[in-house]
């Protein structure tokens, strides 16, 4: 096995591992955590690819990871931000009691 | 194939698994701060030393810190009476599981399809700077937009409501 199979695998279990967190949780909170994990996963992804590639010298796989960095960090912030929203209104966080449009 | 390498992996896979199990969400939030930990080790184990140290700063120092304050804000750390997975965790299970095997089955079939150099990159944060204001610098200002926007967005939604019903 190759240096890059072995950080691929680890992205992927780490990514699925991510996955399950986001669909297995009860807590929004929990679910926002797995699309964490995800992300960074896919990042894991473009350096490795960037550090095995061709031409590494590019830049190409480390500035997609660094602005899906920076993206991760938005969405983490209007994310959490939305779920303290909705906390407010329905007083639970719980995804399963929240059923309901109206607010 | 290195034994650090697989001491991090372990690291990274032991933490994210710790998130996702454990019961009491601020024991998750401190589990998931030790898996961005180890892939952070894992950006620097692959010579890509600017990428580790951003992760370590955004995702260390920032996002653990907001999902902690998230559960804080949102009495969070209380255990439900119906138990912390959801009714239909064995789904999720399944799913994930399927979408591992399919990623590994694929990445353990091409490996020798994937071109692959061994020498270290020779790559300083000089290096990164001229091509973050050179060639990428409308990514880099569209970012910047979209943290802006975000921030205020964010802030905007969370912020109390006037003459609501608190």
């Amino acid at each position: 096995m190759t240096p890059l199979a072995g950080y691929l695998l680890v992205a992927a279990l780490v990514f699925a591992i991510g996955l399950a967190g986001a669909l297995v949780r009860r807590n929004a909170i929990m679910v926002l955590i797995g699309i964490e994990l995800m992300l960074n996963a896919a990042n894991l992804n473009f350096i490795a690819f960037w550090r095995y590639g061709p031409h590494p010298e590019a830049l190409t796989g480390m500035m997609f990871a660094i602005f899906s960095i920076a993206v991760a960090a938005a969405e983490a912030a209007v994310g959490l931000g939305l779920v303290i929203a909705i906390y407010r209104h329905t007083h639970t966080t719980e995804i399963d009691k929240i059923n309901r449009m109206k607010g | 194939m290195t034994v650090i390498f697989f001491l991090i992996a372990a690291i990274a896979v032991a933490g994210a698994l710790a998130a996702v199990l454990l019961k009491h969400l601020v024991h998750s939030a401190l589990a998931v701060t030790i898996a961005f930990g180890g892939l952070a080790l894992m950006f620097l184990s692959l010579d890509a030393q600017f990428a580790g140290f951003v992760q370590v700063l955004v995702y260390i120092g920032a996002v653990a810190i907001l999902i902690v304050f998230a559960i804080l804000l949102t009495r969070g750390a209380d255990l439900p009476r119906e138990g912390v997975f959801s009714s239909t965790w064995l789904t999720g299970v399944v799913i994930a599981a399927a979408v591992f095997s399919v990623i590994g089955w694929a990445v353990i079939n091409s490996v020798n399809a994937i071109p692959q150099q061994s020498e270290v990159p020779n790559v300083s944060v000089h290096d990164i700077g001229v091509a973050l204001v050179g060639p990428y610098v409308l990514p880099l200002e569209i970012v910047a937009l979209l943290l802006t926007a975000a921030t205020i967005g964010a802030a905007i939604v969370a912020m109390h409501e006037k003459g609501g019903s608190e």
